[in-house]
């Protein structure tokens, strides 16, 4: 008999042993009897018109069964796909929402656009007939920079969306920001650019579907964070499938980061395709496949300024940003410039008034949208950059001018002047933890060793806060959600008192299948062993919305915890029964439930029993079985935070970077698991390095090809790049989730960037460099040495 | 072609066309799935099993070079002898939280066991320079380096019992 393994405890994770012996259960791993492999043919142009497909000598290549194309789509009456969220502008007009069809109809938009499907025996003998499709294009010429894109004389993408902006979006009171500014006795300003980025899960995407004629089934595996939003967009709004026709299934899902939680066209083609040759289709995209199909995400041109009072109290803060959409809209694109970044330019800091305008572009380029962070790490990379320019500007020690404008912990709940009101949070607490804990005091004699050896040390701070736990729905709505942010999960009692749990959260490296059991096991007083977690199957899980946004623990944890405690109250009722006590008099606590003030009681495990075998039940007023279901809706976002001090050496000779020391204290309210938390600090922290040191999506302007298009070409973080960090949590508890938890899956992406960015600067300071943009590579850093006094330009 | 080698310890022969790739041959002609394949630029590492001992990217290897080999892959490895515990590397990466998503870790492990046999007493520079070909998106790697140390340490002793 094992043992409860509650909340605050590090067991190993029950996941682990599939994937250590290798037999864990990717897409790619699938295999169905009479499957046909699928390739898709994408444009190798930017920005192309159409002007015919000849598809005979593909079809009549060996092995190949059929082609599909826009035209077939088009016949079929298929729809576009579909965009999760409509915003408006300040006057209230909709954004410009041109269709993103399946395959391309007329035009292709980016390097990667779908423009035909080709299904052979295998997939040796697809791509052979691929290579044989003829397709006329006349090319026309891209733009893919966002500054590019809104100047007159651009090449247009869409006819009916001029200067391709699809959305002039506002935010905050720009008068009072305008009159604040007119009193202020210091204005920083600064001009920068948010590096395009490739999430790159390690597992590439891929789909098999499958069509039963018997029942006219479909059945879509797809590696997808989200399954049950896939089954809703695809069937409802694209295939006409009906959902109870339709079956997504997401198994072992091998990283996503954003990348896989948007309903993407191959899905879609997919799925379609399986009827239309009556047999399984399988594609697995290959890695480049994947630079040019998986979404990209940041990519912001910002020009920000902040109005300062002569103590340096922050006065308004003004931010321009121009954010690239790609060719289409994404599910969820539109929102991450905007909504996921607006509200968060607040920061930790009492700013009393805040004016945010984003220009959203269409270039041709892969469609933008989320990537782990969405919106928050490029709010927190411009307020943390100004703030250290303000303090280099005015002379006031950067920890300082912080510690001057943060919000005290007293002042919690605290309503910024941009929409969000922060439950809780210490972000001085995290502040002088991470101070102590990097060492600063010190800082000096290591910047002194450096220096003796002809290198540069610097030390960048960050002090961020982040709005996750999506989300409200009803906050959504308003803002422009096409649907609900909610969660469900389902609590199974089997007879003899093992748990399974259905939850419509999706894990893929987050631990949830060992988390969510010390939950049931701590609420439940069940031994941890006996709780299983099932997830990413729309047959065996009632409804989700998945996993993105750091909500899986914030928002699906308190449906999992909701419907224990209806468990318990239905327990209760059964041992009211069995005990002949009235039901307030029945408690329950550790595993047992009891009549106060005696010593009758009964098991969790005999509880279970009789739930399911009622002989002498009150029928009338007890129905047999023990499963309990719960949807969780939070009432406000949570709203992580922290510290972050990154320390590097640069060395002149080659302009390198080195990442020396890195330490964080965050704020993520409840530790369930410590263990895993340290680790989705630790993978969040590197995700946000490398956009500060290494990473950057490149396209050539005039022809839209993607520079970056492989890993030989695309630099990741890599073992040898990094040193051990530090991490901790200080946390204060969420006032409004059912366990104090705010979630920990996106802090690290969201508060480094800036650290390690303003630790570079800091190295270079004594040179004049007031700026350097993202990613800090050793070109980039040489060049700027050789002309020191200038602030170097984004490539 | 017929190819006869010895696949995780037993003797196998196989009828594959020449031009296929080990990585291809295990995952869809022998139903070996623990290798996994990342990229198709041989920077990833997902793929890496062991070629006569040593850590090779199975997806950059023509299977023409298994004849006559000995192969093992993650479904091969196996812990000590009457244990019912796996190999002391994937004990370690267990104990340390060495994987999240679990895509990276098979190669991971390949590799980690490799580096471990190659060099007893490696330092964390060795595990860090070791592991430059294998990407993991996860982790951020610092788990991964403390449970390829524990784990090179728990096999040095058990080759001293």
């Amino acid at each position: 008999m094992g043992n409860v393994i509650g909340i605050g405890a590090a067991p190993k994770r029950k996941e682990d042993q599939r994937f250590l012996t290798g037999r864990g259960n990717y897409v790619s791993d699938i295999k169905r009897p009479g499957m046909t492999a699928g390739v898709f043919v994408r444009s190798p142009h930017g920005h192309a018109v159409i002007r015919g497909i000849d598809e005979s000598a593909a079809l009549a290549a060996p092995g190949v069964i059929a082609v599909l194309t826009g035209d077939d789509v088009k016949a079929d009456g298929l729809g576009s796909l579909p965009c999760g969220w409509g915003i408006s502008d300040a006057k209230g007009v909709p954004m410009k929402e041109p269709p993103f069809p399946m395959l391309a109809q007329g035009k292709v938009r980016f390097v990667g656009d779908m423009v035909a499907f080709v299904i052979a025996e295998t997939p040796e003998q697809a791509n052979a007939g691929a290579e044989l499709l003829k397709i006329d294009y006349e090319v026309l010429p891209s733009v893919v920079g966002v500054l590019e894109a809104v100047r007159p004389g651009a090449p247009q993408l869409f006819d009916d969306v001029p200067n391709n902006i699809c959305c002039d979006w506002e935010l905050g009171d720009k008068a009072a920001v305008e009159s604040a500014f007119r009193k202020a006795a210091h204005v920083a300003k600064l001009s920068l650019v948010n590096n395009r980025l490739i999430g790159n899960p390690m597992e590439p995407r891929a789909a098999i579907a499958e069509y039963e004629p018997g029942t006219d089934r479909f059945t879509l595996w797809t590696t997808s964070q989200f399954p049950h939003v896939v089954r809703f967009l695809m069937g409802a709004l694209v295939l006409n499938i009906p959902q109870h026709k339709l079956r997504v299934v997401a198994p072992d899902v091998g990283g996503g980061f954003g990348v896989k939680q948007f309903h993407y066209g191959e899905e879609a083609v997919i799925t379609w395709a399986a009827k239309r040759v009556k047999r399984p289709v399988k594609w697995v995209a290959s890695r480049s496949e994947g630079y040019v199909s998986d979404r990209h995400g940041r990519d912001h041109v910002t020009e920000a300024e902040l109005a300062l009072d002569e103590t340096g109290k922050f006065l308004a803060f003004r931010v321009k940003t121009l954010a690239n959409m790609g060719g289409y809209l994404s599910t969820f694109g539109p929102n991450i410039p905007t909504n996921l970044y607006g509200p968060l330019l607040g920061g930790v800091y009492t700013t009393p008034a805040i004016y945010c305008n984003v220009k959203v572009v269409f270039t041709n380029t892969v469609p933008v949208d989320a990537y782990r962070g969405a919106g928050r790490p490029e709010a927190t990379f411009v307020l943390e950059r100004i703030v250290d320019v303000a303090a280099s500007e005015m002379g006031i020690d950067r920890v300082e001018i912080r510690r001057r404008n943060m919000i005290p912990k007293e002042a919690y709940p605290y309503q910024t002047p941009v929409l969000v009101q922060y439950d809780s949070g210490d972000p001085m607490g995290c502040l002088d933890g991470a101070l102590a804990a990097a060492d600063v005091k010190n800082f000096g004699v290591r910047k002194a060793a450096s220096a003796s050896k002809g290198k540069f040390r610097g030390l960048g701070y960050s002090t961020y806060v982040e709005a996750c736990g999506l989300a409200p729905s009803r906050f959504a709505g308003r803002l422009g959600a096409r649907g609900g942010l909610y969660e469900s999960a389902t609590v199974r009692v089997h007879p003899t008192g093992q748990v399974t749990v259905m939850i419509g959260t999706h894990n893929h490296g987050q631990g949830h299948e060992t988390t969510f059991a010390q939950i049931v096991s701590d609420k439940l007083g069940v031994p941890f062993e006996n709780v299983d977690i099932v997830f990413g199957d729309t047959d065996r899980v009632q409804f989700g919305m998945g996993t993105y946004g750091s909500r899986s623990l914030v928002v699906g944890g308190a449906a999992l915890s909701k419907a224990t405690d209806k468990v318990i109250a239905k327990g209760k009722k059964i041992a009211s029964h069995l005990l002949e006590a009235a039901e307030v008099d029945i408690q329950f606590e550790s595993g047992k439930f009891s009549v106060a003030g005696t010593d009758r009681s009964k098991t969790f495990e005999e509880i279970a029993g009789a739930a399911y075998v009622p002989h002498n039940y009150p029928l009338e007023v007890l129905e047999p079985g023990l499963e309990e279901q719960a949807y969780y809706d939070p009432v406000n976002f949570t709203y992580p935070g922290g510290c972050h001090i990154a320390e590097v050496e640069v060395d002149p000779e080659t302009g390198t970077v080195t990442l020396i020391n890195y330490t964080a204290v965050d704020d993520v309210g409840t530790v369930i698991n410590p263990m895993i938390v340290e680790g989705q600090l630790h993978g969040g922290i590197v995700q946000g390095v490398g956009q500060a040191l290494f990473e950057n999506a490149v396209y050539d302007e005039g022809s839209g090809q993607l520079l970056s298009g492989s890993l030989m070409d695309y630099c990741m973080p890599r073992a040898d790049h990094l040193p051990m960090m530090k991490v901790a949590t200080h946390s204060t508890l969420c006032t409004h989730t059912p366990m104090g938890v705010k979630g920990c899956g996106e802090v690290g992406t969201i508060g480094s960037p800036a650290a390690v960015i303003n630790a570079v600067v800091d190295a270079l300071s004594h040179l004049g460099v007031t700026h350097v943009d993202m990613p800090a590579t050793p070109n980039r850093i040489w060049r700027l040495l050789q002309n020191a006094s200038l602030p170097v330009a984004a490539e | 072609m017929q190819i006869s080698f010895t696949l995780n310890g037993r003797p196998t022969t196989v009828e594959v066309e020449p031009a296929t790739l080990v990585a291809e041959l295990l995952r869809e002609q022998l139903n070996l799935t623990g290798t996994h394949i990342g990229c198709d630029t041989s920077q990833c590492g997902a793929c890496v099993v062991h070629l006569n001992g040593l850590p090779v990217k199975s997806c950059t290897l023509l299977v023409p070079a298994l004849d006559g080999a000995t192969l093992l892959t993650i479904e091969g490895l196996q812990g000590a002898p009457g244990s019912n515990r796996m190999h002391p590397m994937q004990e370690a990466f267990r104990e340390h939280h060495g994987l999240q998503c679990g895509f990276c870790t098979p190669g991971m492990l390949m590799t980690a066991i490799a580096l471990a046999t190659e060099k007893p007493g490696l330092t964390e520079a060795d595990v860090r320079h070791g592991l430059e070909g294998n990407i993991c998106r996860c982790t951020g790697y610092q788990n991964i380096v403390i449970s390829v140390m524990a784990g090179a340490a728990a096999m040095n002793a058990a080759k001293g019992e």
